[in-house]
């Protein structure tokens, strides 16, 4: 009953969203927002399996490679920066500025050195979203519990062990924030990358709708990239809760405690 | 701290800047990277002169500048208002969870066509897209700020009889204020880089589009020196919302730390 409740209390607003949606548009003169009825037609009519390969599977390919290689050298070099006081001096007015910049105006210069292939795209997304994982490595790194440090290397925990057994367990939490917040980063990167300069991809695709006014195709893109949008941070909130389970067990014990 | 013994961070951050400035300039003069792609750090810098010596930089950042300001106001105002009604009556919050949580993913990116076709290359799409991505922002921090609200205050407002804006104005806001002002600099920096990504991508006037023009006429230094900017413009509205969060929150638990009982 009670399960029963929150599942309709859930979809409720968005079934008279939808339904208000298809209904207020159902007949609508509007050139620019057509009924809804025919963005659904449209749908399914432009997204068919042969464009799901050639226009969206780059994309979601490029967006992965971007990530995982940000995901790589962002922990790397945060881990050896957050584990040097000095270097981390040094280097934290350089990191903020760059984490500043907005990512997008990388665009342009990424272009210059990589011209405007894959490449080029894959670079983009790696630079945009490096910032939020590194600086939110270091962050975690620093923030080891100093007592957890000091059972470690009086147990003679030392070297490789105390990095995968101590410091980036306990730093975990935080740089799933830091990847949580690179991945929204990277959708971005992806579709500005690809309506800059490119051949395929779903960016380039929705802005090519729109400039031939194919305006339903283009709702439906819009709609396309929504859902992607939400189904990659779902897949990453079940990803994240799976690796933190841990970290999420501690917390509920500590409130309990509290 | 033991900065004294360790060295001085800010010494050691401006050896860093400078270590980075140098090493752009060397790069290129050294001939490891291409000149043309990369300028050295005084040709930027001298096209960083050049362009804050015309009027139109001057107007460009004003463009960018209001677009991200006049944004985010009407973001902040949104957010506020709509996070307090909803997270104050728990039916609506129930109700509207899942909307919420299925429209906060969506990349702000995906509304770049809708707003060329409705407003073109005015302020109007620069000011749509800031408002969106920002408006997420204040609004789940607002929700998270209201969830916070302490039971025993609550009751005790309640049992003296508070009328529903005192409860408002006394128990519900100073508990929530923390996490407007985290949501609102949360979004200022979103706001800015939407404002600069609209300008870049649509054409909409401001530091966007002279990047995208310095680009396609080939005048990569200035290109670098506008780029310099924005990164500048980031790290002062950083700066700026995190000090005055510090100030005006002085009062606050959060920020005054807990008190040796």
């Amino acid at each position: 009953m009670d399960i029963l409740k929150k599942a309709g209390l859930a979809i409720a607003l968005p079934i008279v969203l939808f339904a208000g949606w298809f209904w207020l548009s159902d007949g609508s003169e509007n050139f620019y927002s057509p009924p809804l009825r025919t963005i659904l037609t449209a749908f399914g009519d432009t997204w068919t399996l042969e464009r799901l390969r050639t226009d969206v599977a780059p994309s979601l390919l490029r967006l992965l490679a971007g990530f995982l290689l940000a995901a790589l050298i962002g922990i790397g070099l945060g881990v050896a920066i957050g584990l040097n006081r000095r270097l981390r001096a040094v280097l934290e007015p350089v990191l903020e500025f760059f984490r500043a910049i907005p990512p997008p105006v990388l665009v342009p210069v990424i272009m210059l050195f990589a011209g405007i292939g894959d490449g080029m795209k894959v670079i983009v997304i790696v630079f945009g979203c490096i910032w939020p994982i590194l600086l939110n490595t270091v962050e975690g790194v620093r923030a080891t519990d100093s007592v957890v440090l000091d059972t470690a290397r009086a147990y003679g925990v030392t070297g490789p062990a105390r990095l995968t057994r101590v410091i980036l367990p306990s730093a975990s939490p935080q740089i799933a924030a830091g990847l949580r917040q690179a991945l929204s980063i990277a959708i971005i990167l992806m579709v500005i990358s690809e309506m800059f300069a490119s051949s395929n991809g779903l960016g380039f695709t929705i802005v090519q709708f729109q400039r031939s006014f194919a305006i339903p195709e283009m709702w439906s893109g819009i709609i396309l990239l929504g859902l992607l949008g939400f189904a990659l941070s779902l897949l990453f909130r079940l990803a994240e809760r799976w690796a933190l389970r841990w970290y999420e067990g501690l917390r509920a014990a500590q409130r309990r405690a509290g | 701290m033991t900065s004294a013994r360790r060295g001085n961070p800010v010494l050691l951050g401006s050896a860093g800047l400078a270590g980075l400035l140098l090493l752009l300039e060397l790069l290129p003069r050294l001939g490891l990277v291409d000149e043309r792609f990369l300028p050295p750090t005084s040709r930027i810098a001298s096209a960083l002169a050049d362009e804050v010596s015309t009027a139109v930089f001057w107007q460009s950042l004003g463009d960018t500048l209001y677009a991200w300001a006049a944004g985010l106001l009407i973001a902040v105002v949104a957010g506020v208002l709509a996070g307090l009604v909803i997270g104050s009556v728990p039916v609506l919050r129930a109700l509207t969870a899942s909307t919420v949580e299925f429209l906060r993913p969506i990349p702000s990116v995906a509304l770049i066509p809708l707003a060329v076709l409705l407003y073109g290359t005015d302020l109007g799409s620069t000011l749509l897209l800031v408002c969106y991505a920002s408006f997420w922002q204040v609004l789940v921090q607002v929700l998270y700020g209201v969830a916070d609200v302490d039971p025993v205050a609550e009751e005790t407002a309640r049992s003296f009889r508070f009328s529903a804006w005192g409860r408002v104005r006394y128990v519900l806001w100073p508990t929530a204020l923390p996490y407007v002002f985290t949501g609102f600099r949360l979004a200022a920096s979103v706001a800015l880089v939407l404002a600069i990504t609209a300008e870049l991508v649509i054409g909409s006037p401001g530091l966007g589009k002279d990047i995208a023009t310095a680009q396609a006429s080939d005048a990569v230094p200035t290109m670098y020196a506008l780029i310099v900017v924005t990164g500048a413009l980031g790290v002062i509205i950083n700066l700026l919302t995190r000090t005055g969060e510090r100030r005006l929150l002085a009062w606050h638990q959060s920020v005054r730390g807990e008190v040796a009982v």
